[in-house]
């Protein structure tokens, strides 16, 4: 059982830091900011979920010990990581104009970026 | 639904939640503190909460929870392949508009959020009245797929859970 439960740990750091150096790689690969923005985004999300998942194995399974605060690390990410990756997007799009010019045309306004007003739609 | 003891329950469960959690520990003492920050924090702070997200069908939620999850697997091992297998110039990438049905300020961030997390999109940015999406997809053979995948996949669970 120990045994059984090691290797499932063991599985699952190797699964995540294969995911997070593809990530890395991505970023370090990719050729414009808006293509390696996807590499860290998604990536790093799966190979920082498996090792949390090893981590409260290790714990739970092997050395009798609930753990289960690595929840909120998973959950703290999910809420950060697109936020950061929308502010870095709408940076990139406010001060490159090549990227600028290759954006559809919203529905009924211009985009939030290049149009700030008004700022909240309930407040019309 | 504002009671004067749990003026915002919602908040009231995840300050509990969190703290259990950070205390790492599921015993009487860290519950009992757990559950008298989750009545205090939102007693105290409740001025600062003009309006309360509602939420109408809680058990979407779980559903929209496994749907995403497993959507980021699917995302994950898709954008690795392209990483390690395509030269990156060859990726055919593009932003694509999605339009929204969504109005709730929540409901159209946890959509944002979302087409961050999945297959081969990230959100760039939303239009100046909130009614379109821009959504900037890694490798798009077929942009029309990607815009019915999130109408369809989340958006239209977004819209029972949220409105």
């Amino acid at each position: 059982m120990a045994l059984a439960s090691e290797i499932l740990v063991t599985v699952l750091i190797l699964v995540g830091t294969f995911f997070l150096f593809v990530g890395s790689l991505g970023l370090a690969k990719l050729p414009d900011l808006m293509r390696r923005l996807h590499a860290p985004t998604k990536a790093t999300t799966l190979g920082i979920g498996a090792l949390l998942i090893a981590s409260m194995l290790w714990f739970d399974l092997v050395h009798d010990a609930l753990s289960f605060h690595e929840v909120l690390i998973a959950l703290f990410l999910f809420m950060t990581a697109p936020v950061s990756a929308h502010v870095i997007a709408k940076a990139h799009i406010l001060r490159d104009a090549p990227t600028r010019a290759t954006l559809p045309p919203a529905q009924t306004s211009g985009w939030a970026t290049l149009e700030p007003h008004p700022a909240d739609p309930r407040e019309r | 639904m504002r009671s004067r003891v749990l003026p915002h329950p919602i908040l009231s469960v995840v300050v509990a939640v969190v703290w259990v959690a950070l205390a790492n520990d599921l015993s009487a003492a860290s519950l009992v503190f757990g559950i008298v920050l989750g009545i205090g924090v939102p007693l105290f702070t409740a001025c600062y909460w003009p309006e309360r997200p509602i939420v109408k069908r809680p058990l979407v939620m779980l559903e929209y929870a496994a749907v995403v999850a497993w959507d980021i697997v699917v995302s994950n091992i898709e954008v690795a392949r392209l990483i390690l297998f395509r030269r990156g110039s060859t990726l055919r990438s593009l932003f694509v508009t999605v339009p929204l049905e969504l109005t709730t300020p929540e409901a159209v961030t946890v959509l944002t959020g979302t087409i961050t997390m999945t297959p081969g999109t990230v959100s760039a940015d939303l239009s100046a009245d909130g009614r379109s999406v821009l959504v900037h997809c890694l490798d798009a053979g077929d942009p029309d797929a990607v815009v019915r995948q999130i109408k369809t996949r989340y958006e239209r669970r977004l819209k029972e859970i949220f409105e």
